[in-house]
């Protein structure tokens, strides 16, 4: 099949040239000239799970966070951004720092020295199997799933920016992943995970580069927003450009948010949770090759972290400043998803939020440039898929084939089944995305069912990793009642949503905001039942839980290199960044 | 780091900045030879050709810094 039969005549956001096309050509023939170069390196398990546990520092870090930057998440936060301003880099910053810090100098310790394979095997050392079993089922089903409704969002804006064939989207991009996922295992997805962090930078870069040149820096930006949504009668419009100057007042942001949930409920609890449990992100920290380059890999993630907002964020609200209607010259409003794609709406040629960063990359890059730019989408999206079914693999081999299914599974055995669980767990995403496209209120439920583990999980990992008299049982009811509890309070507020002044405390909170309470309540929810639970049960021995908790595990000292190289040193540099940066957007 | 073999990972990001590095200065030299009947925004900045140049030379410093004679030699 070649991409020119792909080509649809549906009309479409951007017109890709020869030149465009060489370049997604030979991003795709790289991909699996990887994949096929690194197929002899993945014969043992640490090989092919662990990618032999010798990644240095630089590759574990870029891989952490390029496993995150899926195309949904450049796309989506950027629309985000434009939906509500600069409220979105949140997530970027609060909902993001301070968590990679922590998963650095406090939690990686003890997922280093246990050699654990997974997240799920670190919950069945510290608390046995229940836990582990009802962590990595969740986990792998759950991956898989949302694997596949990334994969039918991303062909479904790949249809309507480019015009490609939705099918033609799916299959190709889902099949280059998993032939080198399964050709050369995690090494094979970190190793593009890498080239698709080069990638996603050199092709988004551009736009707030010549975005900032348009519109006369960053106070030329400012004004120009502030004109535009006053001149569309939009609530709050200085809103938008300030980070936590209207988080007084649930009504004072266009999230209907304020402090409370975006520091507790974002970075105390889901950004706890997410960055350092979601075992997708922690898998690419595991393999690094000792415990210094494992403590600095989510720093160096964290430095770039900070930086995304530039390629994500800016775009968005440049988006907002900057778009007009090539043919009025009028402003141009950009919708949600569900409008923009309707029949009506591709009649009246609305745009979606997310649609947002294709337009700004239409909008400067010309010839090859516009390549590169559609290049680093797909580069988003097969890394954050790589990401998922390696992970999937992992946690299906270890956590539910080896220690329910085949206890004795050998070496070689387990291999083959992360072959052929990376082949399967493509396969069901492909699924995932034709059931989606069949019903759409699919993709509803799965994102939610995705988050109500998250949260509860990083309070039962966190208890267990700090707390020696957290037992068994303490850790498996927490982490049960965390999660049901978190299912219940979706369901009241679907059932009636007068609930959201509850859950979420305020009328007014919007989807984000309501996800932020839901996960600080089931969290309290976890921590709670786990301590009392804890209490009333019999505690484990302490010689089974060295290596396992704080104060029972010898961290090994640092081994005396220069300050430079030391993790501390560089934690503390993007703390300080960080605190700078929230001061700067105030 | 080596990823098996000679190759470093690093050579491979050289690989793809270089390629798509000339692919668009060669672009953007092209339109500025041929200027587009509808040109994009700023336009006049001529993006492609110092964004490809300067993705050309990133690529070309990791090519030789990386390339499989010179990680041998310095073994």
């Amino acid at each position: 099949m070649t991409l020119a039969l792909a080509l649809i005549a549906a009309p479409s956001l951007v017109h890709l040239s020869t030149v465009d096309l060489a370049i997604i050509v030979f991003y795709f023939a790289l991909v699996l000239a990887i994949g096929l170069y690194l197929k002899g390196q993945a014969n043992t398990g640490e090989d092919f799970f662990m990618a032999g546990r010798e990644m240095t520092a630089w590759v574990a870090g870029l891989a952490f966070l390029s496993a995150n930057l899926g195309s949904l998440e450049l796309m989506g936060w950027a629309g985000n951004a434009y939906k509500y301003g600069i409220l979105a880099a949140h997530w970027y910053w609060v909902g993001a720092i301070p968590a990679m810090l922590f998963l650095a100098l406090v939690m990686m310790p003890f997922y280093h020295i246990c050699k654990t394979h997974s997240v799920p095997g670190y919950l069945k050392l510290r608390f046995g199997p229940g836990s582990q079993a009802l962590s990595s089922i969740s986990f792998a089903f759950m991956t898989v799933l949302m694997s596949g409704i990334n994969m039918y969002a991303m062909a479904v804006v790949m249809r309507v920016v480019l015009g490609w064939d939705i099918h033609f989207s799916i299959w190709v991009s889902s099949i280059t992943v998993a032939v080198y996922v399964a050709l050369g295992g995690l090494r094979s997805a970190i190793f593009n995970e890498v080239l698709q962090f080069f990638l996603i930078w050199a092709g988004a870069l551009l736009i707030p580069i010549l975005g900032l040149i348009e519109a006369g820096g960053w106070s030329g930006l400012q004004a120009k927003i502030l004109q535009n949504l006053t001149a569309q009668n939009v609530a709050n419009p200085g809103a938008y450009t300030h980070l936590w100057s209207t988080l007084g007042d649930f009504s004072k942001n266009p999230m209907g948010i304020n402090w409370v949930g975006i520091v507790f409920g974002l970075g105390a609890v889901i950004s706890m949770g997410y960055w350092t449990t979601d075992f997708l992100v922690v898998q690419r920290v595991l393999s690094a090759k000792d415990l210094r380059s494992a403590k600095l890999a989510p720093i160096i993630g964290a430095a770039f972290k900070m930086a995304v907002p530039f390629i994500v964020i800016l775009p968005g609200l440049l988006g907002l400043a900057l778009l007009r209607d090539p043919h009025t010259g009028t402003l141009l409003r950009l919708v949600p998803g569900d409008l923009a794609w309707s029949d009506t709406g591709r009649a009246q040629g609305l745009h979606s939020f997310d649609e947002v960063l294709p337009l700004m990359l239409a909008r400067y890059c010309g010839p090859g440039l516009l390549g590169l730019g559609i290049t680093a989408l797909i580069a988003g999206f097969m890394s954050g898929m790589a990401g998922n079914v390696s992970a999937f693999a992992t946690v299906w081999t270890y956590d539910i084939y080896g220690a329910l299914i085949n206890k004795n599974a050998s070496d070689e055995l387990k291999v083959k089944m992360g072959r052929w669980c990376t082949l399967i767990g493509v396969a069901v995403s492909i699924g995932t995305a034709y059931l989606v496209m069949q019903a759409q209120s699919i993709m509803d439920y799965v994102q939610a069912l995705f988050s109500f583990f998250i949260a509860p999980l990083f309070g039962t990992v966190l208890l267990g990793m700090l707390w020696k008299r957290a037992t068994p049982a303490g850790g498996f009811w927490g982490l049960f009642a965390g999660t049901l509890s978190s299912i219940g309070m979706y369901a009241w507020a679907k059932a009636d949503p007068s609930a959201v002044e509850y859950v979420a405390l305020s009328p007014h909170a919007q989807d984000q905001a309501q996800n932020m309470f839901r996960a600080l309540w089931c969290w309290l929810i976890c921590v709670g039942v786990t301590f009392v639970v804890s209490m009333l049960s019999k505690p484990k021995p302490d010689a089974e839980l060295t290596g396992l908790v704080y104060g029972l595990t010898p961290i090994p000292p640092e081994p005396p290199v220069s300050i430079f190289l030391r993790p501390g040193f560089w934690g503390v540099l993007v703390a300080i960044a960080f605190f700078i940066l929230q001061i700067i957007f105030w | 780091m080596k990823v098996g073999g000679s190759l470093s990972i690093w050579l491979f990001i050289g690989i793809s900045l270089l390629v798509n590095g000339a692919l668009i200065l060669a672009s953007g030299i092209y339109e500025l030879i041929h200027p587009p009947a509808f040109p994009v925004v700023l336009y006049e900045l001529h993006a492609s050709i110092w964004w490809g140049a300067l993705l050309f030379a990133a690529g070309a410093f990791y090519c030789v810094r990386f390339s499989p004679g010179r990680m041998k030699a310095g073994q």
